[in-house]
């Protein structure tokens, strides 16, 4: 408790490889929720010690299936409604879980916690440039009211340059 | 042979619930081990009319296969004496043929078909709950205790071996419509339950000495929506009075503190309370049937998901269960247990803390009611799937909290008050 200035919490955690749950990493945080201004997203600070795996041939695979496409890709409930995922579909999947990380950041307080629920809907946006631009409708599980919140979110993604977000 | 088969095919084809031309038959399987064995199933084909569904004729069967056959209601007991006495292994398939024959013709056409492994929509959980109990008379029974609020009547599963005096748990599943791995952990356990009877030592002893009371499904309503409209739905489908948004939380609305801690007022809201206590005809069905058994009623479990968690006492408030040092320790057991088959990892502990507070659950209200030993379930997973689990992981997730299940009812049995 940091009076006047909000709640920090010290966190030790070890992240597991949603495709391989025998690759661990430890990781050691920092999380300052403000008092004052609730609408500002947390301060995170971490530590990974350790490395992450290399997902350079996936990623490449991917961003290539993606750039080859005749028609931009459009898909809807991911996953369908008895928790399908097709193998086409499983990295814009994971991409929407990465993005929604960062949505569920910026809009977290000490009393939420957000999962993501479903990908609604999800459409290709053709760029002229290198990165690969997707528009999600996705919907959030708000686990302490229990609502499902549809969110809007345009990702961009590349390769060598990451993940973007904006809501 | 053939004959016969297109005989009895035309007469369960045209036969009427009223007709009962196969009262009493049963239909056994058997899977002979050796040459010996069947040689006895030989014998007693030349004995009696014996009509084999599988295979074809007595002259077809052989060691390790597996032999279905069709007796007379009078010669039924006698062909049963006779395997137990020879040591051939065998169950009965079909108890008795004229109730599964008029249970097949109570349910509506149904397109697909009832998996224990799939989701099942609730005109198959329907059906389901017929079958099961025309198939095991001996150990399962449906009653009807109440209507929801769109009419759809509340199927309950009595299972046990009957007997005076049953000490009973009770355990419901579907109270939120989208939590789909629940009512399908019920099927499960029932299917467990009438499979593994005879077979397994310790189930055989839990349905001797104990009744277990299954619901199904709780909020049918709900889950139909889910099906047809909402994979997200959560609440009930009851019109709210001077508001466009409709449902009530079911497991905010029992007198359990009602509406004081993480609930709503408000009816366009998940955890909306209801206008009262048991406002709801599913809650107030269920509420009626444990207070009309709660001489006999030892336990309470209802499965939820998801976030794999062991509930109990108390949510409505950060206070703690008098017997919480036994509860706690149940809770850690039944907790290992489960996580001993797949490494699934539970947190368990008090709701208020473990999860978050939540006024009107029907938990706290069952252990108000004098119920000690009251848990809730939050099955897989932790997130990355939620509520749409997929299939492939209804099996996993039901074995393993079976086990949980098991280790809770067997402590109540060696507890009992």
């Amino acid at each position: 408790d940091i009076s006047d200035v909000g709640h920090k919490y010290h966190l030790e955690l070890v992240l597991e490889d949603v495709l391989d749950k025998d690759s661990t990493v430890n990781c050691t945080a920092e999380v300052l929720y403000h008092l004052a201004n609730k609408n500002i997203a947390p301060d995170v600070q971490f530590t990974i010690e350790g490395e992450l795996k290399n997902t350079d041939e996936a990623d490449n695979m991917f961003y290539n299936r993606i750039r080859s496409l005749e028609k931009e890709l459009v898909a809807e409930n991911i996953p369908d409604s008895h928790g399908n995922v097709s193998p086409e579909m499983e990295p814009i999947h994971l991409l929407a879980w990465v993005a929604s990380g960062y949505v569920i950041w910026q809009n977290s307080t000490e009393n939420t916690k957000f999962q993501l629920a479903q990908i609604k809907h999800v459409k290709q946006v053709k760029r002229s440039d290198e990165y690969l631009e997707f528009d999600y409708m996705i919907l959030l599980h708000e686990m302490v009211s229990q609502e499902i919140i549809p969110w809007q979110m345009t990702v961009l993604w590349h390769p060598q340059h990451g993940v973007q977000v904006t809501q | 042979m053939w004959a016969l088969l297109v005989l009895i095919g035309a007469a369960a084809v045209s036969a009427h619930p009223q007709d009962l031309a196969f009262d009493g038959q049963k239909v056994f399987r058997v899977i002979p081990q050796n040459d010996e064995q069947v040689e006895i199933i030989n014998s007693l084909a030349s004995n009696m009319q014996v009509d084999f569904w599988q295979p074809d004729s007595v002259t077809l069967v052989m060691p390790k296969m597996q032999v279905d056959f069709r007796v007379e209601a009078d010669k039924s007991f006698e062909v049963e004496d006779l395997l137990k006495e020879s040591g051939v292994e065998y169950r009965v398939l079909i108890d008795n043929l004229q109730a599964a024959l008029d249970a097949q013709f109570d349910s509506k056409v149904r397109t697909a078909r009832h998996s224990y492994e799939k989701y099942n929509n609730w005109e198959m959980i329907a059906a389901w709950t017929a079958d099961i109990a025309a198939q095991n008379p001996d150990l399962v029974s449906r009653s009807v205790i109440g209507e929801t609020y769109e009419g759809r009547p509340m199927y309950l599963l009595k299972m046990g071996k009957s007997g005076p005096n049953k000490a009973a748990i009770f355990m419901d599943c579907g109270f939120h419509a989208r939590e789909w791995i629940s009512p399908a952990f019920c099927q499960w356990f029932v299917k467990e339950a009438v499979e593994t009877y005879g077979k397994d030592t310790f189930m055989t002893t839990l349905l001797n000495s104990l009744d277990f009371y299954v619901l199904p499904v709780v909020n049918i309503d709900g889950y139909v929506y889910t099906w047809t409209n909402d994979r997200m739905w959560r609440k009930t489908r009851s019109k709210n009075a001077g508001s466009r948004c409709i449902g009530t939380d079911p497991n905010r609305n029992f007198n359990a503190g009602w509406c004081t801690l993480g609930a709503s007022k408000k009816p366009c809201d998940s955890t909306y309370c209801g206008s009262a206590p048991e406002s709801e005809k599913e809650t107030k069905a269920l509420a009626d049937f444990i207070r009309e058994h709660l001489s006999t009623i030892k336990a309470y479990l209802t499965i939820h998901s998801y976030s794999q968690l062991l509930l109990f006492p108390y949510s409505y408030a950060y206070k703690l269960p008098s017997n919480y040092d036994e509860l706690n320790a149940i809770a850690h057991a039944a907790s290992k247990q489960l996580a001993s088959l797949y490494n699934t990892e539970y947190t368990y502990g008090p709701a208020a803390t473990t999860i978050y507070p939540a006024a009107g659950s029907s938990d706290d209200w069952a252990y108000d009611q004098g119920i000690k030993y009251s848990f809730t379930f939050e099955l897989r997973d932790t997130g990355r799937y939620g509520f749409i689990l997929p299939e492939s992981q209804i099996k996993p997730t039901c074995e393993e909290t079976l086990l949980a299940v098991k280790y809770i009812a067997n402590y109540v049995l060696e507890h009992l008050y």
